[in-house]
Order: C-alpha cells, then sequence, then structure tokens
C-alpha cells in the first residue's frame, strides 16, 4: 500500500507528466483555453490512458516477451493505442451519446498524445507489476487532468489581462506554464 | 513545381515548431545541452525524410480510408530502426534522449507532413520538403537548447564559457520560459516587419 502511495504522489505531483515530463504538452496548450473542454479531455486521456497501459503490459508481457520480438515494442504500442482509441469512439458513440458528445471530439486527438504511449513505455522500461501499472497510468491520468485544469483556469483569466502584444497567444501561455512548473518543482522535497 | 521553395518553406515561413508550434514535447524535454537537441534533430530528419519517400511513393497504393494506421505503421518501422541504431552506435545519446526516441512516432509533425504533403505529391517535391522541415526543426532545436545550455550550465557543447549558471534553465521551468520568450521575439520581429510594409 505504501508503496503505491509512493507511485501515486510520484505520478500527480512530483513527475507530473506534463510539467516535468513533457508528455502531453500538445492537447495542455491546445484544449486548456476553456475550463469546460479540459476538463473533457482530462476525463478522456484518464480513461484511454489507463486502458491502454493494461493493454500494452499484457501484450508485452504475453505476447512480444514470449516470442522474444521485444524490438517490435513501439510498432505493436502504437497501432494497439491507435485501434483502441477508434474502437473506444465507436462504444461510447453507440452506447452513450451524452458521453460521446464531452468527450468525442478529444478522441481522435489522443492517438498522437505522446502522454499515453510515453507512459505505456515507461510502466514497461520500470519494470512495474500490473497493480502498479494500473496505479501508475491512473495517477499519471490525474496528473495531467490537474496541470489541464489548472492552466485552463489561469487562461482564463489571462484572457482579460494585458499582455504585451509580442507575448500575446502561445508565448504568455509558455510563460505561465513555466510559472506552474516552479511551483510543481516544490513537491520535489516529497520524495 | 518549385523544389527550391519546397525546402526553403521548412525552415522559415513554416518552421514547424516556431512557426506551426508542433512537435513541442521532444522541443521542451530533450533541449537541455545543445548535444542532445543536434542528436534530436537528426534522429527526427532521418525519420521524416525515409517515411516522406516511402508514404510519398505508396501514395497510390494505400486506400484512403485505412492511410492513417498505414501512415503509423511505417512511421514506426523507422522509427525502431534509428531506434536500434542508435542503440547501437551512439549509447550515451541513447541514453540521455531516453523515451523521446520511441515518441518520435508520436511526433505530430511527421504525420502531419505525410497527411498533409507525402501523399499528394511526387518523389523530389516530398524528399525536398522532409529536408526542409527535417533542417528546420533541428535548427529550432538548436537554438532552443543552445540558450538552455549556456545559461543553464554555462556551456556550449561542453565547453565552459561562463562560471556560474542559472540551474533554473536546465530545469524543466527553464524550457517553457526559453521557448516562450523564443517565440514572443519572433513576434516581435513579424510585427515589425509587417509595421514597415504597411507604412
Amino acid at each position: 500500500m505504501r508503496e503505491m502511495m509512493l507511485i501515486i504522489i510520484g505520478a500527480v505531483l512530483v513527475n507530473n507528466i506534463v510539467l516535468s515530463q513533457f508528455l502531453g504538452i500538445c492537447p495542455f496548450l491546445g484544449v486548456s483555453k476553456k475550463l469546460k473542454s479540459a476538463l473533457g479531455m482530462g476525463m478522456a486521456v484518464t480513461f484511454v490512458m489507463t486502458l491502454a497501459s493494461a493493454l500494452t503490459w499484457l501484450i508485452q508481457r504475453y505476447i512480444l516477451e514470449k516470442m522474444q520480438i521485444e524490438y517490435l515494442q513501439t510498432i505493436a504500442f502504437i497501432l494497439v493505442i491507435a485501434s483502441l482509441v477508434q474502437f473506444v469512439e465507436m462504444v461510447i458513440r453507440k452506447t452513450s451519446p451524452d458521453l460521446y458528445k464531452s468527450l468525442g471530439v478529444y478522441l481522435p486527438l489522443i492517438t498522437t498524445n505522446c502522454a499515453v504511449l510515453g507512459v505505456a513505455i515507461i510502466n514497461i522500461q520500470k519494470s512495474y507489476t500490473f497493480a502498479q501499472t494500473l496505479t501508475n497510468s491512473i495517477a499519471n491520468a490525474l496528473g495531467f487532468t490537474l496541470a489541464l485544469i489548472l492552466f485552463a483556469g489561469i487562461r482564463e483569466r489571462l484572457e482579460d489581462a494585458n499582455v504585451p502584444k509580442c507575448f500575446e497567444g502561445m508565448p504568455i501561455a509558455l510563460i505561465t506554464a513555466a510559472l506552474m512548473s516552479i511551483a510543481f518543482l516544490g513537491f520535489t522535497g516529497l520524495q | 513545381m518549385n523544389l527550391g521553395k519546397e525546402f526553403s518553406k521548412g525552415i522559415l515561413s513554416e518552421n514547424p515548431l516556431f512557426r506551426l508550434t508542433l512537435g513541442m514535447c521532444p522541443s521542451l524535454a530533450i533541449t537541455t545541452s545543445v548535444f542532445n537537441g543536434l542528436g534530436m534533430g537528426i534522429a527526427f530528419t532521418v525519420v521524416l525524410l525515409a517515411s516522406n519517400i516511402v508514404i510519398s511513393l505508396l501514395r497510390k497504393v494505400i486506400p484512403d480510408s485505412i492511410r492513417i494506421p498505414c501512415y503509423i505503421v511505417i512511421i514506426a518501422t523507422f522509427v525502431t530502426m534509428i531506434e536500434m541504431i542508435m542503440h547501437a552506435f551512439t549509447p550515451e545519446l541513447f541514453e540521455s534522449l531516453g523515451i523521446f526516441i520511441p515518441l518520435i512516432v508520436v511526433n505530430c509533425i511527421i504525420l502531419g507532413r505525410a497527411e498533409a504533403f507525402a501523399n499528394k505529391n511526387s518523389l523530389a517535391p516530398s524528399i525536398m520538403d522532409a529536408l526542409g522541415m527535417g533542417l528546420g526543426y533541428t535548427l529550432a532545436l538548436l537554438v532552443v537548447s543552445t540558450f538552455r545550455e549556456i545559461l543553464g550550465a554555462g556551456t556550449f557543447l561542453g565547453y565552459a564559457i561562463f562560471g556560474q549558471s542559472a540551474l533554473i534553465m536546465i530545469l524543466p521551468p527553464g524550457a517553457f520560459i526559453t521557448l516562450g520568450c523564443v517565440l514572443a521575439f519572433l513576434n516581435k520581429i513579424q510585427n515589425r516587419t509587417k509595421h514597415s510594409v504597411n507604412s
């Protein structure tokens, strides 16, 4: 249990996936203009990341390692993630149109979200067990959602701020992210 | 078809990192030293060139409805090759780039060029496009990593320049600050040139 807590705190706060590992920067900067869409994206990522990590762990363990073709890891994982996203999209569209409306637009984007593939590979590299893999991916997804929502909240305020002309748009978003990243550095002492 | 233009657009007017702000993750994560930035840029360019060539040659064979999975498989194949080559010949670089080598697969620039350029154009323009985009991305990585290494470690390519250094520039916040300032600087220049054209 203690070990699981360490993984969770490490992934959410200390080594936050966006602010200190730089995975998933594209959706972090792209879908953070509105608080509502940030929440939707966070939920979609949590869902896909957990499923993808579990599936890739099983594939690595029972197919790639059994057949000693670990070098196919990248190809196998990206294919699994891409088809998983497609599948999830189809299932959600069929079963719950409401959820599809709120998650739908973000799902295709997730295929090229490096956070999902990144966490899947990190789980293998750290040779986590299945339970640890699940914990780690959920915690990372929560860290992603946390950073995204905080960032979206700040950006909504930034809309009204008087920003120097050349810093408008992307530059000021990056500087904001830098300040948030400095704040998250403060959690380093926790571990 | 103007080949020179296909080449040069990737460097300035459509620079993938500075203009289109694509491929942000590696550009923030591995630019802690100029050597890493250069290594990433070269690996990226090789993958982009190879995938553009293959996709351009196969553009009439690949059915339209499943083109994205096909592109991903082609790109992932080349990424795996690069990964193995780097593991064998440059183990140091392989260690320091770490997870970001397999993550070249999900670099939006490569899939973006495949979708926007290579599947519509013949071989020669696709090669020029890949070379231009690759060079543009490498240059952008070099700019960011030069600032970060000089300010954060006080060195350039490992040679000492300053005795003192601001550690924060090597740490994650430094990446965001550097890229933000570079983008703001480019905006400033663009605004100024627009002004002088208008007046």
